[in-house]
């Protein structure tokens, strides 16, 4: 009875973890396509691999993809953990108030959040491009960052870092030996956070580019309607195979560390 | 007194730049919103904007965006919480495994993901392949909103599965031996106990589902075929095609109210100020 529990349990998560991953296959399987054709099946190839180096659209609108997301989320680590130090300190209503402020991009529709920022853009003068996505894109990867430095501040005991200063620690030393250790697991899932969120984010790029500046999102959606370059697919897959070899080599490194 | 000074300062140099960031950005922009959605082209106050939404076209949209999004968080919901109990009850060791088996798909782009179930869902796609193999008749649901709701389960399901997970691996194990020792049966210990002590977990997943369903455009736009129009593609196009800010701005407006009123929900239940759970 247990075990047919258990083998039931295991049968559930096993469908869900396949309608999550059954888009992925279908994209590995197109790669590997020669037809253009999204819905025909035209023979084993890997050209596409070959020639997505050389497809420049692609190219290019996967290292604005990962600049704008790589900028954005570190300057959002460093405007959000300072933020996020000062609510910590904070008496109850301005801690309130911060706080509602934070969860605005979070709960508002992105699609509100994109217009609202291209109409700023516009009544700014500001031209749109790189620089208008990268402002925008570290609007709305701030608030991931609070939100996941704060509890580790909130865990955190004063006494350690008075503990640090009796001991004759400067306050630059105590901070840099005893408090950063201490939240740099926030920090780090915050920034991961919002790289994601840069990665995966099309709405708000949508509404703040240029027609010349295009991240992977955008490519894809302008693409979409007269059919998607076979590279995509390559790429997609490629990035896909290099997420999951990271992601193995860092759950064994941190096996490895654990064991010791 | 000097160091309360000094405590000050150091407050305001830290939170400044958020201040002013989000105070730019955030705020400001919400009020221009508002602006261009309560005047005409000249800058005159008016309504007009606003009570576009009553006009059948947008009207009938609107109640297809409420629709289907509802339908999409009540079937994440249903699909969500009996993995999330599963999992809990599996005791894993290595949690962050867990997490990352269902974070992992967000890393591919969602608008392939997308049209990748285009591949899958059409008539001579891979579902209906699959199904006359079996010797069963296929399914003609491409461009119906059912192609759309299958969308936005699968791009929004792990936004509820992570906070209700998160929620249910936080329950201590000794509560529910408790509620069982005390005799309660386990219909009762679900109901008294290990659904109350998940609700912030379900309240996040709730929103974190239903309002970017409400407002998608792109999952209507690539699974509708442009055929099915929710709200969130007139106000895309609004902005982009006819370049009418006022309109756009007045039907984002509308869409506020419904945001405003699961913010308020959230508010309700997430008394703890423990933000959405996700990570």
């Amino acid at each position: 009875m247990v075990k047919a529990g258990n083998a039931l349990k295991k049968l559930y998560i096993g469908l869900i973890i396949f309608f999550l991953y059954a888009p992925i296959l279908v994209l590995l399987v197109l790669s590997f396509n020669k037809s253009r054709f999204r819905n025909h099946w035209g023979g084993f190839t890997l050209e596409w691999y070959r020639s997505l180096f050389s497809n420049d659209e692609v190219m290019s609108a996967l290292w604005t993809t990962l600049l704008i997301a790589l900028i954005a989320a570190f300057l959002a680590s460093v405007i959000g953990t300072a933020a996020a130090f000062a609510i910590n300190k904070m008496k109850k209503v301005p801690k309130a108030m911060f706080l509602g402020i934070t969860n605005i991009p979070m709960l508002n529709a992105d699609i509100v959040t994109a217009i609202s920022l291209m109409l700023l853009f516009m009544a700014l003068g500001f031209s749109f491009g790189f620089f208008s996505v990268l402002l925008a894109h570290i609007t709305f990867s701030i608030p991931y960052v609070v939100l996941s430095v704060l509890p580790k501040l909130s865990q955190m005991s004063r006494s350690n870092y008075e503990a640090a200063l009796d001991l004759g620690a400067t306050p630059f030393q105590a901070f840099r030996k005893v408090v950063f250790p201490e939240i740099l697991p926030g920090v780090l899932s915050g920034f991961m956070l919002a790289f994601t969120m840069s990665l995966d984010d099309f709405i708000i790029t949508w509404f703040t580019t240029s027609p010349d500046i295009h991240t992977l999102s955008t490519v894809i959606y302008a693409m979409q309607r007269r059919g998607i370059h076979p590279e995509i697919y390559a790429l997609s897959s490629l990035m896909f195979i290099v997420i999951v070899i990271l992601l193995i080599l860092c759950g064994r490194t941190q096996n490895k560390i654990q064991k010791k | 007194m000097k160091n309360k000074k000094k405590a000050f300062w150091n407050q305001a140099l830290l939170s400044g730049p958020y201040l002013l960031w989000m105070g730019l950005f955030i705020l400001i922009p919400l009020f221009i919103v508002l602006y261009y959605g309560l005047t005409d082209g000249s800058g005159a106050f008016t309504l007009e904007n606003v009570k576009k939404i009553s006009e059948p076209i947008y009207m009938r949209s609107l109640l297809l965006s409420l629709k289907l999004s509802l339908y999409s968080t009540l079937i994440c919901l249903l699909i969500a919480y009996p993995l999330a109990m599963v999992l809990r009850s599996l005791h894993l060791k290595n949690q962050n495994l867990i997490v990352m088996v269902f974070i992992l798909p967000m890393w591919i782009n969602f608008l392939l993901r997308t049209i990748a179930w285009l591949t899958i869902l059409e008539n001579n796609g891979v579902l209906n392949s699959f199904l006359r193999l079996l010797g069963f008749q296929g399914l003609s649901i491409i461009n119906t909103p059912a192609a759309i709701v299958v969308g936005m389960v699968y791009d929004f399901l792990p936004f509820m599965i992570l906070p209700v997970y998160n929620s249910l691996a936080k329950i201590d194990d000794n509560l529910v031996a408790a509620s069982k020792d005390l005799g309660a049966n386990s219909l009762q210990t679900f109901r008294r106990v290990i659904l109350p002590l998940s609700l912030p977990g379900i309240i996040s997943g709730i929103t974190m589902v239903f309002i970017p369903s409400l407002t998608t455009f792109a999952i209507s736009q690539i699974l509708g075929g442009g055929k099915q129009n929710l709200i969130g593609n007139f106000i895309e196009q609004q902005f982009l095609l006819y370049y009418d800010w006022n309109a756009g701005s007045g039907l984002s407006l509308v869409l506020m109210i419904f945001i405003l009123i699961s913010m308020a929900f959230v508010a309700k239940f997430d008394k703890k100020q423990e933000g959405t759970n996700l990570w």
